[in-house]
């Protein structure tokens, strides 16, 4: 009774990172072993492999984690899309908050934030309250962030990047703080 | 500070930071302080970076209500040399795959751009048509920031890309490598923005000219 159904997925015990290679990396070399917020294997997360090519309109009402390939459009709303270092979008993006490790050619409308990793690369304009850019990064387009200022949530993002090699942009005078 | 951005003084750097990599360097910048001036009480302005994502410069121009767009321009050729062969065999520029793939912006729509020191290290061929089509790019008025070094200090001096600070303070960040192609006098200045309104030199103790361009 107490088999796991074979349709069922083995519950990892590891930490849901991508594979960029079967052989063996030393950690800091990696770049998904970085703390990605939306753990692209947990039961809510709908994936698509790198294998995987989408051509046409994508969208969902859950979070997604997308490694593979997507032409078109992608329309999650109020959930997370997660595209992995070996994503390859080519689609205009709309959700509540995207981290991207891979490659967006397309504009990227976001509810809350955008967070690009250091090995990604954004070609197209974004629109969002928050922005997390990682040195290393490669962006191209355009960047509107609304004049809204949530406080308490910049202040949570800022906490959440606390220490890694990131800087957040937001609607925060951090520059008046300098003077 | 200056011996520092040309590559000298590194044995210091190193003591303080990773090996060949010198720590941030702070620079008073009155170009920049001008820059800053003229964009202040303006609202919604376009702003082009055209060095390396910064995100500090983001944060800088987005808080002043600004809306950034950014084009990196020398990753832009260290990605693609947009060289061609012709049928005789001599290598040219091919200038239209370069515009097809950059600087899509249309006439007039930006206020200001931030040129930092790319000129120096750009293919020569591209210079001067960046700047032209960047006379076009900009609004009548609209300013550029463009630093100028004023002596090749050779393929050891290091690149920096710079960060907005404060007003009138640039951060100076080493790396990547990028070498200078080529040093301009102030005649070479003058001539490259023959056709903007006005140029205004900064000089600087540190091999680095800073010129305000305004259309």
């Amino acid at each position: 009774m107490w088999k796991s159904r074979p349709d069922e997925k083995p519950a990892s015990t590891t930490p849901a990172q991508p594979s960029l290679t079967s052989s063996p990396v030393p950690a800091p070399a990696v770049p998904v072993k970085e703390n990605i917020k939306s753990d692209p294997f947990r039961a809510d997360v709908a994936h698509i492999g790198k294998s995987v090519l989408i051509k046409g309109h994508l969208s969902g009402s859950e979070d997604l984690y997308v490694d593979g390939e997507v032409e078109g459009t992608i329309e999650l709303r109020e959930h997370s899309l997660v595209i992995g270092p070996n994503g390859r979008i080519r689609a205009n993006i709309v959700a509540r908050e995207l981290v991207l490790h891979g490659k967006v050619e397309g504009n990227v409308q976001a509810g809350e934030r955008v967070e690009l990793k250091k090995s990604s690369t954004l070609m197209g304009d974004v629109s969002t309250l928050r922005i997390v850019i990682e040195d290393g990064a490669f962006f191209k387009g355009a960047i509107d962030i609304p004049k809204e200022t949530r406080i308490e949530a910049r202040k949570a993002i800022n906490a959440h990047v606390g220490g890694a090699s990131s800087v957040t942009v937001t609607t925060q005078p951090a520059f008046a703080e300098q003077k | 500070m200056m011996r520092w951005f040309r590559g000298e003084g590194a044995s210091q750097a190193a003591s303080a930071t990773a090996p060949g990599q010198a720590p941030p360097v702070m620079r008073h910048s009155a170009g920049l302080l001008e820059f800053m001036r003229r964009m202040d009480g303006a609202d919604k302005l376009c702003v082009l970076d055209l060095g390396q994502t910064s995100p500090v410069n983001i944060s800088c121009l987005t808080e002043r209500g600004a809306r950034v767009y950014n084009e990196d321009l020398l990753r832009a050729f260290e990605e693609k040399s947009y060289m061609v062969r012709q049928a005789d065999g001599a290598e040219h520029f091919d200038l239209d795959a370069f515009f097809a793939e950059n600087f899509a912006y249309t006439e007039g729509q930006l206020d200001a751009i931030l040129f930092w020191d790319i000129a120096g290290y750009l293919p020569e061929p591209v210079v001067k048509p960046i700047v032209e089509r960047i006379h076009k790019m900009l609004k009548p008025g609209g300013a550029i920031l463009a630093l100028f070094h004023t002596r090749d200090a050779g393929p050891d001096a290091p690149y920096f890309r710079y960060n907005i600070r404060q007003n009138d303070t640039l951060e100076l960040i080493q790396g990547p490598n990028f070498r200078l192609k080529r040093v301009f006098n102030t005649r070479h200045v003058e001539n490259l923005f023959r056709d903007f309104a006005s140029i205004k030199f900064f000089l600087g103790r540190d091999h680095i000219r800073e010129v305000l361009v305004v259309r």
